[in-house]
């Protein structure tokens, strides 16, 4: 976990104002501990992840949080998935099999 | 503690113009020179460090490069970092809608995934496993079958424990290893779904006397002398139990007699039963038979080799 001096040191062209500004809309949620904030790897990749959209593909102020939203959404069903396949991999092949057969065609 | 960034070497905003940058070096340069400050080290190093942020925010290309985060403050190719790791990673939940969902019980999945348009799977209960619906697995077992109840087919039950069984029906002329498939006779289906098959592989026994030619039964009959050459009617096994059948008179071996509708009971259209005579003369020969045919070859000459190629 580091603080905002450290996370403005480690993620190029941002400035205290703007990561303040994404903080405070929600986009990232640091861990508040007193009246500092502490970014964990997961809030520090997600500060690269909103300067690129927002600087580098032009995305405004207003469609960030739709991008973001559409994002977490994505990845919420990929970490399900994840853990639904893990669980059918550790089935015995024979109900393996009965899953795979009882799968329709994607198109 | 973070690294010095270029800028801050040469204490310059992120968004100095070339002009700035430029003026900002001069001034540490002069100050920091090493043929001015001789026998300095620190100022030697401060001196290195503020001309190799200058060589890189004074080309437009590498400063660009930097300020994307493609290289670092050395002019090093920088990883391309990515944002998904750490979505599924560990800590990816605390950006969940809704934080983590309780996936502990199947339900809870397929509640989530059903309640988005699955309707149509007819969800009225209220029983487990609702929204999904999974076909059971198959189960498989063998049989066996006697050479007869293939040929004639058969109704048979197979035990699968004390308290379950399946009722087969063996249709007529089945082949040995040939599968049946029950259906819905397998294991059952998940969530309401419909059960698998039931997979079971028949092995036809074979027989002492019959002898299956496609739909035909083929067999092959010893005949005495006396009913070779007199004729007889004599009972005769088939696969439907035995019938008399008449023997012409002066049948030799070899000849193929045909028994109409006695070979496999297909319903439509039943195979034939062919039996082939054998004339047995018996051993040891009664020895009244070889009197008489001592006193009775000589005089009716008979060559049963005649058509036989000369050897």
């Amino acid at each position: 976990m580091i603080a905002l001096n450290e996370l403005l040191g480690r993620v190029r062209g941002l400035d205290r104002q703007e990561l303040v500004h994404w903080v405070e809309n929600r986009w990232v949620l640091p861990e508040q501990r007193g009246d500092t904030w502490l970014f964990h790897e997961v809030d520090v990749a997600r500060v690269e992840l909103i300067r690129e959209i927002r600087h580098e593909f032009a995305i405004d102020d207003e469609a960030v949080p739709v991008v973001l939203d559409l994002l977490d959404q994505v990845y919420g069903l990929r970490r399900q998935l994840r853990r639904l396949c893990d669980a059918l991999e550790s089935q015995p092949n024979e109900v393996r099999e009965a899953v795979r057969r009882a799968l329709p065609p994607s198109r | 503690m973070a690294t010095e960034t270029p800028y801050q070497i040469l204490g310059v905003k992120p968004a100095a113009t070339a002009d700035e940058i430029r003026k900002a070096y001069r001034k540490l340069a002069k100050q920091l020179h090493p043929d001015l400050n001789p026998g300095k080290p620190e100022a030697e190093a401060r001196f290195k460090a503020v001309s190799a942020a200058y060589d890189l925010l004074s080309d437009p290309e590498k400063r660009g490069r930097y300020d994307r985060g493609e290289i670092d403050e050395t002019g090093a190719e920088r990883p391309r970092y990515s944002y998904r790791p750490h979505a599924e990673g560990a800590e990816g939940w605390r950006y969940q809608p809704q934080g983590e969902m309780d996936l502990s019980d199947l339900d809870d999945l397929f509640a989530a995934f059903g309640s988005a348009g699955r309707g149509r799977r007819g969800r009225s209960g209220t029983g487990s496993g609702e929204g999904l619906r999974m076909r059971g697995p198959d189960r498989s077992f063998t049989m066996n079958v006697d050479f007869a109840d293939a040929a004639k087919g058969d109704k048979k039950r197979l035990s699968l424990s004390p308290d379950e069984w399946l009722d087969v029906t063996i249709p007529p002329g089945i082949d040995d290893g040939q599968v049946l498939r029950l259906r819905g006779k397998g294991s059952p289906g998940f969530g309401g779904g419909e059960p698998g098959d039931a997979l079971i592989e028949v092995h036809v026994g074979s027989h002492p006397l019959f002898r299956r030619d496609g739909d035909d039964i083929r067999i092959e009959l010893p005949v005495s002398l006396a009913e070779a050459v007199l004729g007889a009617r004599i009972p005769v096994p088939t696969v439907t139990g035995p019938v008399t059948m008449t023997i012409p008179k002066e049948s030799d071996t070899g000849t193929v007699l045909r028994l109409r509708g006695k070979g496999i009971q297909r319903s439509a259209n039943p195979g034939d039963q062919y039996v082939t005579l054998k004339v047995v003369i018996g051993h040891p020969t009664d020895p009244e038979l070889s009197e008489f045919v001592e006193k009775w070859a000589p005089s009716h000459a008979f060559d049963p080799r005649r058509g036989m190629p000369p050897l």
